[in-house]
């Protein structure tokens, strides 16, 4: 397989940055995920790797090897599209054969191959049948197969599962990183669900505005958000997010709350600053004794849990993880406590995270 | 229409009692529009088809005082068995088979090469288009008027300049008859005039075509070539098919352009099926029986073509 760098790669359109210069490096084998919501670059990010899109700047190297000039075809990657863009005109296996055909590779090991990859991907039943008349989820396993059939150097993927509903999204998922793991494919994967994002990703790139945001592994994105866009977009809910006040080890919330900063953080702050604190749904804990304090707002039932709206004050509201088995009626006054270990903070000013000293 | 007959009959109930005199019912609206075009097409299209098809059993002339006498299929025995007939048909075969292909190549190929957006082809798409919108007969009288021998440019375009070196009209070169010349120059004013018909439709093929299949293409190394020939060509194919199913289906009836140019000769060099039916029906004998059997032959072989033509175009299409 392949490793591919990224470095100060840009693309603008007239003034207008797609993708601000970016640097990045992909090692052999692995799954990276671009996440961000529509237009913040991920996917000219994607094709600019693919050779689809040209680079207004900086360089790519698949292998060491510079292929920003090249065209697609010369760069032995493969690309599965949002919406598949099988040939409509030849039958699924006619569409898996196309690049082997294209190369000129001879029909035994043509056959050979194609029988690999069915048997891989389980639609050996499919062969015969129009793209037309499959369903989604099918589309997209004979997309992956003419991905795979060549065996490409590193694999691309533009939102394969956009365009498929909750259920086959799931179970294809999981077919896909079980795929990349067997094959240790190297993957560039985009996507603006970060849900997907988490279960799939070796490292997740989180963009914004065309700006990369943070890189790191599902759980450094998820318990350490480089800054507040990144806490607010990963998870669901995302991240609670506090405005308040720092003051002798203390960070004033609103509604009168009183919040004494965990061990490590009194030297990341400075007296009358202004701070965010932030902590996940789970390591917020409903307790008689809570430091915190706040209305119901609403209830809403998860199955395993109860997730409670809780406004501190004013239009503050956080969210906390609850036991299913109590009841929480709404307008009733609750205490809690975030666990120290997961408090976070962050400057508004610049919006970026501070770090424990 | 559930909801607008109910509609309709209860506007009508509540109106009748005023003025039931001047209320048209619908079915009398109905039939005002629809029984004009109907006698319309009774008279000069019912009327004549049957008409026909009963005088082609008949010694009819037009020109006779006398009535029609029934004469069975003599008149198609007769026409089947004349080399005339075979004759016209195999030269209209040679007309349609080369002005067809070469209107396919071309046509193509300028849709290609105008596919791309740039500067200036929506002016040059719209100068190609011209031809196809003249009318024949002035087409055919132009390019005579170009192949002329003497002074027509033609001859000089093609470095044949020097006066009297080649009349593509009367089929002769240095003096020498040279067979087929006349048709090449008939069928050379057919492509100049229609390949954009081809072009036209082959255009709207290729911009129904997403630009995704050639990413795709793109993505798995496809070569230009490949990338035309297993996704440009198909896709085109249905509307291509189409194009060349008027053009053959034109090509076969082909009169105006012919009689233009040269009157089908010399001889009977150019001379295709419907002028050689135009001939037969109004020149000299007006042998009208005849000509109506000879019409209607040709009308099954240009119903059986398109036949063929269609059921390949579901073929393509059906896939």
């Amino acid at each position: 397989m392949a490793t591919i760098q990224l470095k100060q790669v840009e693309k603008k359109f007239g003034d207008a940055y797609a993708v601000k210069p970016l640097d990045m490096t992909i090692a052999d084998g692995e799954f990276i995920v671009l996440l961000g919501p529509s237009g913040c670059g991920k996917t000219t990010t994607l094709r600019m790797i693919s050779g689809l899109e040209t680079v207004t700047g900086g360089q790519i190297l698949l292998n060491d090897k510079n292929v920003t000039w090249l065209h697609p075809s010369a760069r032995d990657i493969a690309f599965v599209f949002q919406f598949y863009a099988l040939y409509p005109h030849i039958n699924v296996h006619d569409n898996i054969a196309f690049p082997l055909q294209a190369q000129g590779e001879k029909k035994e090991l043509i056959d050979e191959r194609i029988k690999q990859v069915v048997e891989l991907l389980r639609i050996q039943h499919l062969l015969n049948k129009r793209p037309g008349g499959l369903s989604g989820g099918d589309k997209q396993r004979v997309a992956l197969a003419r991905a795979l059939v060549r065996r490409p150097a590193a694999f691309l993927m533009d939102e394969p599962l956009g365009a498929l509903d909750a259920d086959l999204r799931e179970t294809m998922r999981a077919e896909i990183r079980q795929l990349q793991l067997r094959l240790n494919a190297t993957t560039v994967y985009v996507t603006h669900d970060q849900i997907e994002a988490m279960a799939m990703g070796d490292r997740i790139v989180v963009m914004n505005t065309a700006v990369v945001q943070q890189v790191g592994t599902p759980t450094e994105v998820y318990y350490n958000p480089a800054n507040l866009f990144v806490a607010k977009f990963i998870g669901s809910p995302g991240m609670n997010l506090v405005q308040g006040q720092f003051a002798d080890g203390v960070v004033q919330l609103p509604g009168e709350n009183r919040y004494p900063l965990p061990d490590g953080w009194k030297n990341a702050m400075t007296r009358g600053e202004n701070v965010v604190v932030g902590f996940r749904p789970e390591s917020a804990h409903v307790n008689p004794e809570g430091k915190l304090h706040g209305e119901v707002y609403a209830t809403d039932m998860h199955g395993s849990y109860n997730m409670l709206h809780v406004n501190m004050a004013g239009d503050n509201v956080v969210h906390l993880r609850a036991d299913r088995a109590t009841r929480y009626p709404i307008g009733a006054n609750i205490r809690f406590d975030i666990d120290p270990p997961m408090a976070r903070f962050f400057n508004p000013q610049n919006e970026m995270a501070l770090r424990r000293q | 229409m559930a909801t607008a007959t109910v509609e309709s009959s209860v506007t009508k109930s509540r109106v009748q009692p005023q003025s039931a005199q001047r209320q048209l019912s619908d079915r009398a609206i109905m039939n005002l529009f629809i029984w004009p075009t109907l006698l319309l097409l009774i008279a000069f299209n019912f009327f004549p088809l049957f008409y026909s098809l009963y005088l082609s059993f008949t010694n009819y002339r037009a020109t006779a005082t006398t009535a029609p006498v029934w004469l069975g299929i003599e008149n198609y025995a007769n026409i089947l068995t004349s080399p005339d007939l075979w004759q016209a048909f195999t030269t209209s075969g040679k007309y349609v088979l080369f002005s067809v292909a070469l209107q396919t190549i071309i046509g193509f190929a300028l849709a290609m090469l105008v596919r791309g957006k740039f500067r200036g082809s929506g002016l040059i798409t719209t100068l190609i288009l011209i031809p196809m919108m003249l009318s024949p007969v002035v087409v055919g009288l132009f390019w005579k008027l170009m192949y002329n021998p003497n002074f027509g440019y033609f001859n000089y375009l093609i470095g044949m300049g020097q006066e009297g070196s080649l009349d593509m009209i009367a089929s002769r070169m240095f003096n020498q008859p040279v067979p087929n010349l006349a048709l090449a120059a008939v069928i050379l004013v057919d492509v100049w005039m229609w390949s954009p018909f081809v072009m036209l439709l082959v255009l709207s093929g290729l911009n129904a075509i997403p630009d995704y299949l050639y990413e795709a293409a793109a993505i798995d190394r496809a070569s230009s070539w490949f990338q035309f020939w297993h996704i440009t060509l198909p896709q085109v194919k249905p509307l291509l098919l189409i194009a060349v199913l008027f053009r053959t289906i034109e090509a076969l009836k082909s009169f105006d352009l012919v009689m233009g140019m040269t009157g089908g000769g010399p001889g009977n060099q150019t001379e295709l099926v419907a002028v050689y039916l135009y001939r037969v029906a109004f020149l000299g004998q007006f042998r009208s029986g005849y000509a109506s059997a000879l019409a209607y032959i040709i009308l099954i072989i240009v119903i059986a073509i398109s036949n063929l033509y269609i059921r390949n175009l579901n073929r393509a299409k059906g896939a």
